[in-house]
């Protein structure tokens, strides 16, 4: 038995599974104090299935916590960060593209010292010991307690990096450490972005999964617990306390991979259908595709693991307009105020919800309430809910044949018709609570990174050298070595480089050894889901 | 004039529609440049017609992989020491610094090495565009010398490359760099103010300005395609403009050949026709063809942009499903002269296809600005 989690900002929805089967699940509003929220939520579900705390093997949990935290710069560290990168990068400092608020709470505590690769893995110039432990006797000094750490090229060799976290231990003792090459890709100043990112949030996630922990202890429960990273796979939870960042936008990948799992679909759109936005994604192979560009997250660029989503002004508490002889659907919406404002259950706005029952697909609330509305404004507006959904799957396919479209999330009930471009819509059971039975999908990931040369390697070579540690990668993180595949690989050939220079990226995952959890958690600690 | 740094934001989308898919990120030089102007102030922006005829100039650019430039840019003594052991070799101070190529990330350098350096950065670059090689530059076309050649790199390291060719000159310049990390500053095209009147691309940082501010505005006004396309066509070479084609990307393929980055790029239309097209590019695009038939060649540029925001998208973000408008625009006219064209023309590409000026090839079967007689 395995229990998935999602804490969202507006509910806390929990699952309860065995294997494949959904053995019981509930929704309930997330509290402030948020592990009160999952207490609730876990105890709900056992309690209808009758199954005791002592048979739980895992639970799993996905949040957006550390996501708003940082973008509403909530419970930001002052960061020391450290770029190992001299004589190389001095022309682009660390933080420079930041807002000036979050600049504020993060602090100006900024060194650059010698160190560093070229883009082949040959040594750049050579790490400035000496500059390192000056670095940390200062931060020391002001009283700082986190550390970013990032060199150039880092993805390509992490030795420098790890040194000089060694040497800052040494010298500042007790001290948060953030490597950029765990957490990001090639691209320097994203990468570092990341890494600070990461280091701002380290007191508040050692906090909030000391409250996880503090949740299971109260309901007995002494299985191990993990924490869903952007891909969709998990991370350990004592990985989870140093690597937060790697939360970030777990949200719409959890409901996507649970849409993958109960629709029992690897290729297919899906479309998370809440209140007030409709996030529409496109599966492969069971994991959602990514977003290839830089992304913003609270005015911070990165170069984030994002699932390419595209949110649309569509909910079930969507206004439903009249004007000009047009029928307007969102994207102002009710919101979590459905419950009082929607006509079907006695208020005075007429939503999404409202047509979907006064059409006579949907049946909740009131149907009274919405019987005189006019038949050609619940048509025109059927009609107008269904060309938003089309047209968000036209933009998200790949190619013009026919993909099937997986709906969850409350707001599924609002499409009865057929999506043109789409073999058959489907809403599986349990669609509502899809982000907790996605976060419960027990896998985890391996990625690799690099710049190879293909004139020196050979393709194959390459390939299986990238593969190879991106497997090693997900064993150590906790996958069955048997179960690992091959997720998704990219090849860029180095544009103006002659030799043959590609970059290559492997991404694979596997399933969680989960019989031997403990030995598992204990390996997770050290290698994480990266 | 001046340079603000939230004008640099507009250069650089504007410098990466001129790009044409190549360049690199201005991105990576947008923060080179901001954070020179920030250390040393603004650099003073000068009409190439006020530069004096006798005044020595020389080219600033950075020559790497972009993916190597996202990791490892310029350090800034780097770019001093180009200009320095340029004076050193020529044996007179630099008046001013000239601009190379205008599109991508090397729109950027230039005004971070004259904000380093206190002088004053012209108006004007050899290329009006992006091209993938040191000699496909309007003052080799037109007679300056590409050398001396001086590349240094963050040791501090720099190299005099003095050869008889510009394409000597690349391909001895290409393997020095590889050994120097793939990521160097490149001075060179050292010229007096009378060449560059004659050979230069004139007015293109303004131009790069413009743009960008044009498709900002369109933005807050809802119709950024329509803004640009129809700025456009007010501007001194770019006017011979129109969306050639509005699709979505279907396939992409991608070779490395004698060195460079090939890739095609197939789009399907959005409206339910078969139309179809194909853009080559060899690090910038190259060739549009809708159903085999060219709509848009090198020299004149090939730009993709975002179908909504008109942002311009490089060849290296490209990929399966996005919405793209495909837009033709005329290139300035000395890279359309016989003498251009053997240097960047459609066969310096490897290409079979002659030289057609975009405004002289027939419009999409669709387009309604295109009466059916003017089909072939």
């Amino acid at each position: 038995m395995r229990i998935g989690v999602d804490v969202g900002g507006t509910n806390t929805d929990a699952a309860l599974m065995q294997g494949d089967a959904v053995v019981a699940s509930c929704k309930q509003p997330t509290t402030d104090n948020v592990s009160d929220g999952i207490v609730s939520a876990i105890r709900t579900v056992l309690g209808e299935s009758d199954v005791s705390a002592a048979d739980v093997q895992c639970v799993m949990i996905g949040t957006t916590h550390f996501t708003n935290a940082f973008v509403e710069r909530r419970n930001l560290l002052d960061v020391g960060i450290i770029r190992v990168a001299l004589p190389a990068s001095r022309g682009i400092p660390p933080l420079i593209d930041w807002p000036e608020g979050l600049l504020a709470e993060i602090g100006d505590h900024r060194y650059l010292v010698g160190g560093g690769y070229q883009f082949d893995g040959r040594l750049n110039s050579p790490l400035d010991e000496k500059a390192v432990a000056e670095a940390a006797r200062e931060l020391k000094a002001k009283g700082i307690r986190t550390v970013a750490i990032s060199s150039v090229f880092s993805p390509v060799n992490g030795d420098l990096e790890e040194r000089a976290a060694e040497i800052v231990a040494d010298v500042m003792g007790d001290v948060s450490m953030t490597l950029s090459h765990t957490i990001g890709r090639i691209g320097l100043l994203e990468r570092e972005n990341a890494a600070v990112m990461n280091a701002s949030l380290a007191e508040l996630s050692q906090r909030v999964v000391e409250s996880f922990r503090a949740a299971l202890r109260e309901l007995d429960i002494a299985a191990p617990f993990y924490i869903s990273q952007n891909d969709g796979t998990l991370m350990s939870a004592d990985f989870v306390e140093r690597y937060p960042v790697l939360t970030f936008a777990s949200g719409p990948t959890n409901s996507m991979r649970g849409a993958a799992y109960l629709s029992g679909l690897k290729d297919a759109l899906v479309a998370d259908i809440g209140g007030t936005t409709t996030d529409i994604g496109m599966l492969n192979s069971g994991f959602p595709r990514e977003s290839s560009v830089a992304v913003d997250i609270g005015g911070v660029r990165t170069n984030f693991r994002m699932p390419d989503v595209m949110a649309l002004g569509l909910g079930g508490g969507s206004l439903v307009v009249e004007a000009d002889g047009e029928v307007r659907v969102g994207p102002r919406s009710v919101g979590f105020k459905l419950p009082q404002k929607a006509r079907i259950f006695g208020g005075e706005t007429l939503t999404a919800s409202d047509i979907a029952v006064a059409a006579d697909y949907a049946d909740f609330g009131d149907p009274a309430q919405v019987k005189h509305l006019s038949p050609e404004l619940v048509e025109a507006a059927v009609q107008r809910i269904h060309r938003i959904v089309a047209d968000g799957v036209d933009r998200m396919k790949v190619s013009a044949d026919p993909v099937p479209l997986v709906l969850v999330g409350g707001g599924s009930v609002l499409i009865d018709r057929d999506i043109p471009g789409v073999s058959e819509v489907i809403v599986p059971e349990y669609a509502g609570v899809a982000n907790a039975i996605g976060a419960s999908i027990a896998q985890v990931s391996g990625e690799t990174d690099r710049v190879f040369l293909y004139e020196d390697t050979g393709r194959e070579a390459a390939l299986d050298q990238a593969r190879q540690e991106a497997v090693a990668q997900a064993v150590q993180a906790g996958a069955r070595p048997e179960s690992v595949e091959v997720l998704d690989i990219e090849e860029v050939p180095l544009a103006y480089v002659p030799g043959g220079a590609v970059r290559l990226r492997v991404k694979v995952a596997g399933s969680l050894a989960l019989e031997a959890s403990e030995a598992v958690q204990a390996k997770g600690a050290q290698g994480g889901g990266r | 004039m001046k340079l603000s740094i939230e004008d640099l934001v507009d250069v650089g989308r504007g410098a990466a529609f001129l790009g044409t898919g190549g360049g690199g990120d201005p991105y990576v030089g947008r923060m080179l440049a901001t954070h020179a102007i920030q250390e040393f102030g603004m650099p003073e922006l000068v009409a190439p017609e006020d530069v004096a005829d006798d005044a020595q100039l020389c080219t600033v650019a950075m020559l790497g992989a972009p993916t190597v430039l996202t990791e490892k840019a310029a350090c800034g003594d780097d770019v001093d020491l180009a200009v320095r052991r340029m004076e050193k070799y020529l044996g007179r101070s630099i008046d001013a610094i000239l601009p190379v190529e205008i599109g991508g990330v090397n729109s950027m350098l230039p005004i971070m090495a004259a904000a380093r350096c206190d002088l004053p950065l012209v108006d004007a670059d050899g290329m009006g565009r992006a091209f993938p090689e040191i000699q496909m530059v309007s003052f080799n076309i037109y007679g300056v010398s590409c050398t001396p050649l001086v590349v240094t790199d963050d040791h501090l390291n720099s190299l005099v490359v003095d050869t008889g060719t510009a394409k000597r000159a690349e391909d001895l310049v290409r393997v020095a760099s590889i050994e120097m990390g793939c990521s160097v500053i490149l001075s060179s095209y050292s010229m007096s103010g009378a060449d560059m009147k004659r050979t230069a691309v004139h007015g293109t940082m303004s131009l790069a300005l413009e743009i960008g501010r044009a498709i900002a505005r369109g933005r807050h006004n809802g119709n950024p395609i329509d803004a640009l396309i129809r700025h456009l066509r007010t501007t001194p070479y770019y006017s011979e403009c129109r969306v050639l084609f509005t699709g979505k990307v279907t396939d992409l393929r991608r070779e490395t050949t004698r060195g460079f980055a090939i890739g095609h790029c197939r789009l399907s239309a959005l409206d339910s026709s078969d139309r179809v097209m194909e853009v080559t590019f060899q690090n910038e695009h190259l060739v549009a063809r809708e159903n085999g038939e060219v709509r848009a060649i090198v020299p004149d540029l090939i730009c993709m942009v975002d179908s909504e925001t008109a942002e311009p998208i490089p060849v290296e973000a490209l990929k399966y499903g996005q919405r793209i408008r495909v837009i033709g625009v005329s290139a300035p006219p000395v890279l359309r002269t016989p003498e251009a064209l053997a240097v960047v023309g459609p066969q310096a590409f490897g290409l079979e296809d002659a030289f057609v000026p975009i405004e002289n090839l027939p419009e999409s079967s669709t387009s309604s600005a295109s009466p059916r007689g003017t089909q072939k």
